[in-house]
């Protein structure tokens, strides 16, 4: 890797009582790609994620955002430092419209007197922005904006949360479990989806159980162990097997894979 | 970097068989609907619908039933006049129900506000708006309380309306010792405090400017609600709160607003309380806050939150009043009346559970 | 008087336990005694716990109050009660919210040696209590209903009659009172353990009020809807007549019509002063309360119970018509007396 990592991660460390968490786990994520976090239940990696997307602190490390250190204390101000996060229950509001949803918590008033003093929504605005948004993703099959997300299917919904993080990510997107609930056909569009916005040059994280979609989609894999990171491979090396074995423990990785 | 994406690798063995099947994945669903699957749909997008046939059906059946005096602008007014106090309340109470909470002290903390107001500029002499003035900023207080002990304290809002009510009750005793202030003394101090009383004719309609102010603060709210970021994030927080907070809204400042808010639009109906019932009377609207929450659950709002528009109650609250005004006219005892508005109630709530059942 | 809106089920089971307000903790003397009221929400009981307070501090009474949070909050009343036996009082002074369901626990306080006298609302039966003090409740109605009739004279043939009651449930008092004015003014009244019985086409209708201002107004406007030449207007309460009252000036109609009501509050007294109730029966919670102590007292002192008034099964505190436009053959006082005297 010549480039520099867009987000990195030294050290971090998260106790839960006297559970550790987090025991100098790093983490590093680099523009462009598809890094896949994988790891048993309860290595750790979804407080990693947490940590990364400012829904909890850790004790001890340090996080760099191109390069600053950054300290969020809420998914909020990890989201204006232009990191996204897809959950894996999507956060969206079920009885909300499309358009409404994608721009929750970041509206767009009107310009002038209604906007100032009436702080009235520019709904045109709104609606035509989140149509572009989900065009470019072919999401366009949805054809009423304005319609609830409840009435989506479970492929769709997903695809409405992606492409809220695509609009509005500009430098990281982090998406946890994103076809965990879904069935064959939908994770596909999913994945398609995934591929789609990282050709747009944006980073992703994926968190994924999913063997087969882990090595089909992603660029690097940093394997979670035991509150740390155990390695990093490539999936074009290893196998979906020796993953697993890394995973558990079965299987020492090699030298060259091991986490500086 | 690695050139090789997932779309070079290609799709895996295992999903070959997609090939042959519908590819319409994301497409909007079009299969055989029943009439009651359409209906279903129809309701769900336009939530209001229901309350508003009611109110029409009801009208009709009761001009048929009671006949000219039910059905004279005259009368259809004064049902206005009638439900004006307990609209406003049910206004204030849509917006917390909108964030699955509810607020079982909307009428005692109106009560409170009327007694302070008239306390003040009956009996201690202030300026009548100076003591309209104190009273607005009590009832945010009230509201700002149950917020706060909703959200800081994360106490359930039923519990802590329920306290907040037996505590804004007993204020309301020790500040009026059970004794109105006569409508005549009013009048000689402040006779601001009764202007929402005063009327303007219409034709035979007589409509108080508690009417229009009841019309005018469902107004505001459907405007706050629906062309506002606030409005959206009120829905946000009550459809799924935790959703709402990792989309980026501080849902419990949101919270505190509502409740607050809330406070501010009973502290307003207590206002129009005065003009309505001539006097400060402490006694009055003892079940104000259960038939506020009767009006919102008919006007199709949903306990669960999130759902259900703020006009839907101004209609309910409107149902209930022709109900009780058709039911009198046509000499049906009092105990039908109630009677006749808990079935409505149940059905209502019943129709927006079936209506929450739609599915793509 | 006022007996409070009932909260409907709902509101109860709301309510909870509901409120045992307990005051004034006694210092320790020998004589105890408690009065129990309905609510604590009515002027007419606050009126009964200052005569009885007063009263009490006289005679060197330790008393307890209590009161249910609403009127109908009877598992709050009998809570009271048991907690009075176990206090070991002499006496009990109680106004009961379900005038039947007290009565097995207040034959435990009188198995158990107290003294229980019924206030204001007799028991039922009503020698479950060792004695009431009580308004004639029929009779406060028979007054006023009397002196719409005279001050009709001959009109009231076809007077038209607006009924404002109480509450849908029909307790006792606004019965009474219903029937006692039907009675005064001369109107067959049917069965007189029912409101609304009546065919007499005088009657415009009853209509509810829960005994304030709110309800009296409501239900104003519906009778006037049903038929706008209402000229007599009964009203269970003063509250309930002054909402009346907004009704009729809201539809133009105050000349020439009759409220009359009951109570004798000091602002209902003062609404007869200025013409706009026209005449109302006083009644004297004070006094009754006053009276009840003084009968622990003396209990306590000789074991004497209280004799009913001769000819009643009460005893009779009192009732007098207010009203500036005395009619023959109707006893009353004028608005000045009445002001001394309001719930003296």
């Amino acid at each position: 890797m010549s480039t520099e990592p867009i987000l990195t991660a030294r050290g971090l460390v998260k106790h839960y009582g006297r559970v550790v968490a987090l025991n100098q786990a790093d983490f590093d994520l680099y523009p462009g790609e598809i890094l896949a976090v994988i790891g048993d239940n309860g290595a750790g990696k979804s407080t990693l994620i947490k940590a990364i997307s400012g829904a909890i602190h850790p004790d001890e490390g340090e996080i760099r955002l191109d390069g600053e250190p950054i300290h969020f204390r809420s998914p909020l101000e990890a989201r204006e430092a232009g990191i996204e996060t897809v959950y894996q229950t999507l956060a969206l509001s079920p009885a909300l419209s499309i358009a409404d949803n994608m721009f929750l918590g970041r509206e767009i008033r009107k310009s002038g007197f209604m906007g100032r003093w009436f702080r009235s929504l520019d709904r045109e605005a709104m609606e035509r922005i989140a149509r572009e948004k989900l065009s470019d993703l072919g999401l366009m099959t949805i054809q009423n904006i304005s319609q609830a997300v409840e009435t989506l299917s479970g492929g769709q919904r997903q695809g409405v949360a992606v492409a809220r993080a695509a609009a509005f990510g500009s430098k990281v997107i982090i998406m946890d479990e994103p076809t965990a609930a879904l069935g064959v056909k939908e994770s596909r569009r999913v994945l398609d989806l995934i591929q789609d916005v990282r050709s747009r040059g944006m980073p992703i994280v994926l968190i994924s159980h999913n063997m087969p979609h882990v090595f089909e989609v992603a660029d690097r894999i940093h394997v979670h162990r035991l509150g740390r990171r155990l390695c990093v491979i490539d999936p074009k090396d290893y196998t979906m097997s020796d993953a697993v074995a890394f995973m558990t423990g079965a299987k020492e990785p090699p030298a060259e894979a091991l986490a500086a | 970097m690695s050139e090789a994406g997932g779309a070079a690798r290609g799709k895996q063995e295992f999903e070959d068989g997609l090939e042959k099947g519908d590819a319409s994945v994301a497409a909007f669903e079009s299969h055989e609907k029943t009439v009651l699957d359409r209906l279903q749909h129809f309701l769900h997008g336009n939530p209001t619908m229901v309350p508003v046939i009611v109110l029409l059906l009801s009208i009709a059946v009761f001009g048929f039933v009671a006949g000219g005096n039910f059905f004279s602008a005259f009368n259809l007014s004064l049902v206005m006049q009638q439900v004006s106090i307990i609209g406003i309340l049910a206004a204030a109470q849509s917006l917390v129900i909108l964030t699955a909470g509810i607020d079982l002290s909307v009428g005692a903390s109106m009560v409170l506000v009327s007694v302070i107001m008239g306390n003040l500029a009956v009996k201690m002499g202030f300026p009548a708006p100076l003591a309209i003035g104190v009273g607005f900023v009590c009832g945010m207080l009230a509201g700002t309380l149950n917020g706060f002990l909703v959200t800081r304290v994360k106490l359930p809002p039923f519990i802590v309306t329920l306290g907040t009510w037996n505590i804004f009750f007993a204020l309301n005793l020790w500040l009026s010792g059970a004794q109105s202030i006569r409508s005549q003394d009013i009048d000689a101090t402040a006779p601001l405090l009764k202007w929402f009383g005063e009327s303007i004719r219409i034709g035979g309609a007589q409509f108080t400017y508690g009417s229009i102010l009841m019309v005018l603060i469902f107004a505001v709210l459907w405007y706050v609600l629906n062309r506002t970021a606030w409005g959206r994030h009120v829905y946000a927080v009550g459809d799924d709160k935790e959703a709402a907070e990792l989309s980026g809204i501080r849902t419990n400042r949101t919270l505190v607003q509502v409740y607050a808010v809330a406070g501010l639009v009973c502290a307003i109906g207590a206002w129009a309380s005065i003009g309505r019932v001539g006097s400060v009377s402490p006694q009055s609207f003892q079940e104000a806050n259960l038939q506020s929450i009767t009006a919102v659950v008919i006007g199709g709002i949903s306990l669960f939150g999130g759902r259900g528009s703020i006009v839907g109650p101004l209609v309910g609250a409107l149902i209930v009043g022709v109900f009780n005004s058709g039911l009198r006219l046509a000499g049906v005892d009092v105990l039908w009346q109630v009677f006749a508005i808990g079935w409505l109630t149940i059905i209502a709530v019943a129709l927006d559970q079936w209506i929450r059942k739609v599915s793509a | 008087m006022t007996k409070h809106a009932l909260l409907k089920t709902t509101a109860l089971a709301l309510a909870g336990a509901g409120f045992l307000g307990l005051a004034q903790p006694a210092a320790a003397q020998d004589v105890g005694a408690c009065l129990i009221t309905k609510t604590d929400i009515n002027p007419f009981f606050v009126k009964m716990k200052e005569g009885a307070t007063a009263k009490a501090e006289e005679l060197g009474i330790s008393l307890s109050t209590f009161a249910g949070k609403v009127d109908g909050d009877h598992e709050t009343q009998v809570q009271a009660v048991e907690t009075c036996i176990a206090s070991g009082a002499k006496g009990i002074l109680l106004t009961a919210s379900d005038t039947k369901a007290m009565v097995p626990v207040v034959k435990k306080a009188r198995d158990a040696g107290v003294l229980v006298i019924a206030l204001d609302t007799p028991l039922e039966p009503i020698d479950a209590a060792d004695a009431t003090f009580a308004t004639d409740n029929f009779k406060a109605g028979e007054l006023i209903g009397q002196w719409a009739a005279a001050t009709l004279g001959d009109a009231a043939a076809d007077a038209k009659i607006a009924m404002l009651d109480l509450t849908p449930s029909q307790p006792s008092v606004d019965v009474l009172r219903d029937q006692g004015f039907m009675t005064g003014f001369g109107i067959e009244t049917g069965d007189a353990d029912r409101i609304g019985d009546e065919d007499d086409p005088r009657i415009v209708g009853h209509d509810i009020t829960n005994g304030n201002e709110e309800g009296g107004r409501k239900a104003m406007e519906n009778l006037l809807q049903r038929d706008p030449d209402v000229n007599v207007v009964y009203t269970i309460n003063e509250p309930a007549a002054a909402g009346a009252y907004e009704a009729l000036q809201s539809f133009g109609k105050t000349e020439g019509v009759l409220v009359v009501s009951i109570d004798g509050g000091c602002p209902g007294v003062q609404n007869v002063k200025e013409g706009i109730i026209g005449a109302t029966s006083q009644q004297y919670p004070l006094l009754m309360a006053s009276l009840g102590i003084e009968a622990i007292a003396k209990f306590a002192e000789t074991g004497e119970k209280p004799e009913p008034t001769p000819g009643l099964d009460f005893f009779d505190t009192g009732v007098t018509l207010v009203t500036d436009q005395p009619v023959e053959g109707v006893e009353s006082i004028g608005t000045d007396e009445g002001l001394e005297r309001c719930w003296g």
